[in-house]
C-alpha cells in the first residue's frame, strides 16, 4: 500500500465523517425548525415537570451550539431517547430489528447478483444478438417496474391465487421468498444493465485483445482476464445501489409486513413517532455512509490507478 | 466533441424513431392529454360514490359498459378516479422535475462557475443527497412537518437533483475554459452574460436529457410516498393512493390495485425507454442512475 | 513626437510551475523585460517560434493577463485592474483575434447575433442600429450579408475569421492585437485575409499588433517588426529594413529561411539546434548554443537590446561588427547561410 493510497483513504474517510455530520445537521435542523423537541420528542402525557427536566438536560435554555453539540454527542453514543409507542430505548428497537432488514437485504443483492449479472454477461458476450435484446428487454422492464407494483403482483399470483407462499409476516424461511424476488427484480434489471456496459468495456482492451490473439478460448479470457477487471467498476456501483436497495426495502417491508427497519420507519412516521424516527434515519444514514466508505476504499486498494482527486471527486 | 461531431448532433433528432420509441411517445402523449382534458375523458367525477355498485368488475372479466374499468370499494369508478389521479401525479412529477432541474443546475453552475466555498458547500450538499436517498429525506421532513402540499412538492423534487448540480457543474467548468468563452469574456461581457447567454444553452440538451432520466425516480417518489400514505391524502386522489387502498382487497377485486399499477409502470416504462433513447442520440456524457 | 498609444516597459510574466508535493516548483518566464510603444493607426509585428512568449506579449497587453513586472501604458493610462467594470469597458478600445475562428465563436448563435455581441454587451445604440451595423461589418470585411443568418460551421476558415474580425472591430477599437490570425488558413486564403487586415487599417486608422512566427506574412502588414526568443525581444526595426538587412543571428536565419519566389526550398538555411524551451534556459545571451557566431562572452553575459541608429535596436554583444570579425570556423558556417 502505497503512500498515496493511503492518503486517498484518509481524505475519503474524512470526508464520510463530514458527510455523517452533515445528515446529523440536518436531522437537528429539522427537529429545531418543527417545534420545542421536548414537545416533539417526549409522549403528550409527560408531565410538566419532567419536561422541564428534559428541557436542561437536553440543554435547551443553553444557546444553539451548546444544543447542537449535545445533540451530535448523543447521537454519537447512541442515545436517541425512548420510541413513544412502547417506551423502549430507541437504539433498543433499532438493534432488534435491524438483522431481519440486513438478512432480507443481503438475500435480495444475492438474487439480484446472480440474475443480473448473467443476463447482463450474457448480453455482452452475445452483444447484438437477439439474445442480448432480450436479456436488455428483461432488465429494462426489470428496472422500471415500480416495486410495490411488483409486490402486489407477486402476492397476488403466489399467495392468493396459487397459495403457494406466504404474503406477511416472517415466521419462516418461506416468508423470505417474497420479499426478497420482489426487492431483487429492479435490481437485478439495473445490475445487468450495468454488467453489460463493464463487461464490453473491458472486453474492449486491449489486453483482452491480445489474450484472444495468442488462441486462449473465450471463456477463459472471460473468466480470468475480463471479469476480475470488471470487478472494481462494478464493487462501485454496488455502493452506490446501497441507497437505492434500502429505499427498495422500506416499501418492500410494508407490503409482506415484513418487520425490518423500513416497515419501522413507516410506522413511526405515520404514528409521528419522532425519536423512532430519528434513530432509525440516522441508523440507515450509518449504514450507507459507512458501505460507500467501505467499498471506496476497497476500490483504492484494488485498482493501482486511483488517484487522490477521483476519490474526492466520487460519490457519497 | 469536435466540431463536426457537433454540427452533425444537430441533424434531425426525430429521423429514424424506432418504433418502439413511438410507442412509448405516443403513450406519454396519450396519458398528458387524458390528463390536461380530465374532465372530459372522465366518465364520473373520481369522489363520486354508488354503495350499491361495489365491487364491480372490469368489463373484460365480465363487468358492465357503465364502468368500463370496475369499481372500487366505495363503488366509485375506476377509469375516473385513474384518470384524475394520472392528472394529480403527473402534475407533481412535473413540478418536482422543473424544481428540481432548476435548483439543481443553478447550484451546479454557482459551484462551476464561483468555485471556492460555494462549490464546497453545493458538493457537500449532494454528499448529503447521495448519502441519504430521497425517500428517506422525505419521511424526516413528513415526520416532523406533517402533510402539506407545498412541502410534498418540494420533497419530491429533491430527487436527482444532485445530478443536474454534477452535470451543470462538471459541464460548465470544462467548456469555461474553452476559446469561444474567452473569446466573449476578452469582448468585455459580465458574468452573468457568459453564463446564461452562452454557457447554459451549449449544456441545456445534456440537463434536458437528465431530466428524462430522472422523471421516472420522480412519479415513483411520489407514487410510493403516497402508496405508504404519507403523500396525496383523501379525497385527494393519486395513482400509489388508489394501489395503497386497493391493497386490502386483493382477493377479491384486485383491479382496483392493479390497475392503476398498471399505469403508473407503463409510464415509468415509457419514460426509461424514451430516456435512454434520448441519451444515446444527443449526449453519451449523461450520468446513468 | 505625438503620444503612443500603447507604450509598454520593462514587461515580464512568469508563471509557477508545481511538481507535485514532493517536487520544487520551478518559475518559468515566458516574457522577460520586453520593451516597446505603438503609435496610432502603426502595425507592430511581433515574429518568434514557439516558446518565444510573443502570444504572451499580445494576452499581457491587452490585460487577459497580469503582467509579474513592468508597465503597460495604453492612450497614456495604466491597465484597470482584470475583470473589474473599467477593464470590460476598455474592451471596446482594445480587441484580439486569434488563431482559431471556429473555437472562438459560440456553435449555437448565428454569425450577425455574435458580430453584433460587442455592442449589446456595451449596450450602444439601439437594437436596430446594432443590427444594421452588424450588416455594415460584415461588407467591410468582405461578407455578403446573408452570411449573417449562417452558424458558424456552415463557413470557411477564411470566412470565419472575416467574421471574428467584424466583431473586433465593431467598436472602432483603436488597437487590435491579431495572434497568429492566418496560421491555420490555407496559404491562398492567407494572402486575402492580410490584404483585408491592411485595408482595413489604412480605412480605419487602428493600431495593430500582430504576432505571427511567419515572417513573411508579418512583413506585409507590419510598419515595424520585432523578433522574439525566449521571452526577449533580440531586434526591433523598420519592416522593410530589418527583412533587408538584418544584424541578429536569430533574424538574420528566420530571414534566410523565409521562401521567397525563385528560391529553391531545399537550399534554405535550417536553423540548427533545439528549439527554445523558457523552463530550461541558456545562460547569457539565450540564443548562443544555437548560434554560427557565438563567443565566449555570449555564454556569460545577456545582451542588452541597443539602439543602432535608423530606429533599429538589436541585443546582440556582435551586433553592428563586419563578418570579417567573426571567429574561425563559424565564417564557414556563416557563408553557407548567406551563399544560398
Amino acid at each position: 500500500m502505497t503512500m498515496a493510497t493511503l492518503k486517498a483513504i484518509g481524505f475519503r474517510a474524512l470526508r464520510s465523517v463530514v458527510t455523517l455530520l452533515l445528515c446529523v445537521t440536518l436531522v437537528f435542523v429539522v427537529l429545531r425548525t418543527a417545534g420545542d423537541p421536548v414537545d416533539q420528542l417526549l409522549p403528550a402525557e409527560t408531565p410538566p415537570s419532567v419536561l422541564e427536566e428534559y428541557r436542561i438536560a437536553w440543554g435547551l435554555d443553553r444557546p444553539l451550539y451548546v444544543q447542537y453539540w449535545s445533540f451530535v454527542s448523543r447521537a454519537m453514543t447512541g442515545d436517541f431517547g425512548k420510541s413513544f409507542a412502547s417506551n423502549l430505548p430507541v437504539l433498543d428497537v433499532v438493534l432488534e430489528t435491524m438483522p431481519r432488514t440486513l438478512l432480507l437485504g443481503f438475500s435480495a443483492l444475492l438474487l439480484a447478483s446472480l440474475i443480473g449479472l448473467s443476463l447482463g454477461i450474457l448480453g455482452a458476450v452475445r452483444r447484438g444478438t437477439g439474445i442480448d435484446r432480450v436479456a436488455m428487454g428483461v432488465a429494462v422492464l426489470g428496472y422500471s417496474m415500480p416495486i410495490f407494483f411488483l409486490g402486489i403482483v407477486l402476492i397476488l399470483l403466489f399467495a392468493l391465487q396459487l397459495r403457494l407462499l406466504p404474503s406477511s409476516g416472517a415466521s419462516s424461511l418461506l416468508h423470505l421468498i417474497l420479499p426478497t424476488v420482489t426487492l431483487a427484480l429492479p435490481l437485478a434489471g439495473r445490475i445487468a444493465r450495468f454488467a453489460r456496459t463493464a463487461t464490453l468495456e473491458v472486453m474492449g482492451r486491449q489486453f483482452i485483445r491480445t489474450a484472444h490473439a495468442k488462441g486462449a478460448g473465450r471463456l477463459r479470457v472471460l473468466l480470468q482476464h475480463a471479469l476480475p477487471n470488471a470487478m472494481v467498476p462494478l464493487l462501485m456501483f454496488y455502493g452506490i445501489e446501497i441507497g437505492l436497495i434500502l429505499s427498495g426495502a422500506v416499501v418492500v417491508e410494508t407490503i409482506f409486513a415484513w418487520p425490518g427497519l423500513g416497515r419501522l420507519l413507516v410506522s413511526s412516521v405515520s404514528m409521528r413517532d419522532l425519536p423512532l424516527v430519528q434513530g432509525v434515519i440516522l441508523t440507515i444514514t450509518l449504514v450507507i455512509v459507512l458501505s460507500n466508505l467501505f467499498v471506496d476504499i476497497l476500490h483504492a486498494l484494488l485498482d493501482p490507478k486511483v488517484s487522490l482527486a477521483r476519490t474526492l471527486g466520487g460519490a457519497g | 466533441m469536435s466540431s463536426v461531431e457537433r454540427s452533425e448532433a444537430r441533424a434531425p433528432l426525430f429521423a429514424d424513431l424506432p418504433p418502439v420509441i413511438m410507442l412509448c411517445l405516443f403513450w406519454l402523449a396519450t396519458i398528458v392529454v387524458v390528463a390536461v382534458f380530465a374532465d372530459l375523458f372522465a366518465p364520473a367525477h373520481y369522489t363520486t360514490q354508488d354503495l350499491l355498485a361495489r365491487f364491480r368488475p372490469p368489463v373484460f372479466l365480465g363487468g358492465d359498459w357503465d364502468h368500463v374499468l370496475g369499481t372500487d370499494h366505495l363503488g366509485r369508478d375506476i377509469l375516473s378516479r385513474i384518470i384524475y389521479a394520472l392528472r394529480t401525479s403527473i402534475l407533481i412529477a412535473v413540478l418536482g422535475t422543473l424544481i428540481g432541474a432548476i435548483g439543481g443546475t443553478l447550484a451546479g453552475l454557482a459551484a462551476g462557475r464561483l468555485r471556492g466555498p460555494v462549490d464546497l458547500s453545493v458538493m457537500m450538499l449532494t454528499d448529503v443527497q447521495t448519502a441519504l436517498p430521497s425517500l428517506f429525506i422525505a419521511l424526516t421532513f413528513l415526520a416532523f412537518f406533517g402533510n402539506n402540499i407545498f412541502l410534498f412538492i418540494i420533497l419530491v423534487s429533491l430527487e436527482g437533483w444532485e445530478r443536474y448540480a454534477r452535470l451543470a457543474r462538471g459541464q460548465v467548468i470544462s467548456e469555461q475554459s474553452a476559446d469561444y468563452i474567452k473569446a466573449v469574456e476578452a469582448l468585455g461581457a459580465g458574468p452573468g452574460r457568459v453564463v446564461f447567454r452562452h454557457l447554459l444553452p451549449n449544456i441545456a440538451a445534456s440537463l434536458v436529457v437528465q431530466a428524462t432520466l430522472n422523471f421516472p425516480g420522480t412519479i415513483l417518489l411520489e407514487t410510493s410516498l403516497s402508496f405508504l400514505g404519507l403523500g396525496i391524502q383523501p379525497p385527494g386522489t393519486s395513482l400509489g393512493l388508489m394501489l395503497g387502498e386497493g391493497r386490502g382487497y386483493l382477493l377479491n377485486a384486485w383491479w382496483i390495485a392493479v390497475l392503476p399499477g398498471i399505469v403508473i409502470f407503463l409510464t415509468t416504462l415509457a419514460m426509461s425507454l424514451f430516456g435512454d433513447w434520448l441519451r444515446d442520440r444527443l449526449d453519451p456524457t449523461v450520468e446513468r442512475d | 513626437m505625438s503620444e503612443p498609444l500603447l507604450k509598454v516597459t520593462g514587461l515580464a510574466r512568469s508563471y509557477e510551475m508545481h511538481r507535485g508535493l514532493f517536487g520544487h516548483g520551478s518559475t518559468v518566464r515566458a516574457v522577460d523585460d520586453v520593451s516597446f510603444s505603438v503609435a496610432p493607426g502603426e502595425t507592430l509585428g511581433i515574429v518568434g517560434e514557439s516558446g518565444s512568449g510573443k502570444s504572451t506579449t499580445g494576452r499581457v497587453v491587452l490585460g487577459l493577463e497580469p503582467p509579474s513586472a513592468g508597465e503597460v501604458l495604453f492612450e497614456g493610462k495604466p491597465l484597470p485592474p482584470m475583470g473589474s467594470l473599467e477593464w470590460r469597458r476598455l474592451r471596446t478600445r482594445m480587441q484580439m483575434i486569434f488563431q482559431d475562428p471556429l473555437g472562438a465563436l459560440d456553435r449555437r448563435l448565428p454569425v450577425a447575433t455574435q458580430v453584433r455581441e460587442p455592442l449589446d454587451i456595451h449596450n450602444i445604440g439601439t437594437r436596430i442600429e446594432r443590427d444594421e451595423r452588424a450588416g455594415e461589418l460584415l461588407s467591410s470585411v468582405g461578407l455578403s450579408r446573408s452570411i449573417g443568418a449562417r452558424y458558424p460551421h456552415e463557413l470557411s476558415g477564411g470566412q470565419r475569421q472575416r467574421v471574428v474580425l467584424a466583431r473586433a472591430l465593431i467598436t472602432r477599437p483603436a488597437l487590435l492585437v491579431c495572434d497568429e490570425p492566418v496560421s491555420a488558413l490555407d496559404v491562398s486564403i492567407q494572402a486575402q485575409v492580410v490584404n483585408l487586415l491592411c485595408d482595413l487599417q489604412a480605412d480605419l486608422g487602428i493600431a495593430m499588433l500582430f504576432i505571427s512566427h511567419d515572417l513573411r506574412v508579418v512583413r506585409q502588414v507590419s510598419h515595424r517588426i520585432a523578433v522574439m526568443y525566449l521571452g526577449r525581444i533580440v531586434e526591433e526595426g523598420e519592416a522593410d529594413d530589418l527583412f533587408a538587412d538584418p544584424v541578429h543571428p536569430y533574424t538574420r536565419a528566420l530571414v534566410a529561411a523565409a521562401p521567397v519566389p525563385g528560391r529553391k526550398p531545399s537550399e534554405r538555411a535550417m536553423l540548427q539546434g533545439e528549439p527554445p524551451n523558457p523552463a530550461n534556459r541558456p545562460s547569457g545571451c539565450a540564443f548562443h548554443p544555437r548560434c554560427a557566431m557565438a563567443v565566449d562572452r555570449c555564454r556569460s553575459d545577456v545582451p542588452a537590446l541597443a539602439s543602432l541608429g535608423n530606429g533599429r535596436r538589436a541585443a546582440c554583444h556582435l551586433a553592428g561588427q563586419p563578418i570579417a570579425a567573426v571567429p574561425p570556423g563559424a565564417a564557414a558556417a556563416q557563408q553557407e547561410i548567406f551563399a544560398k
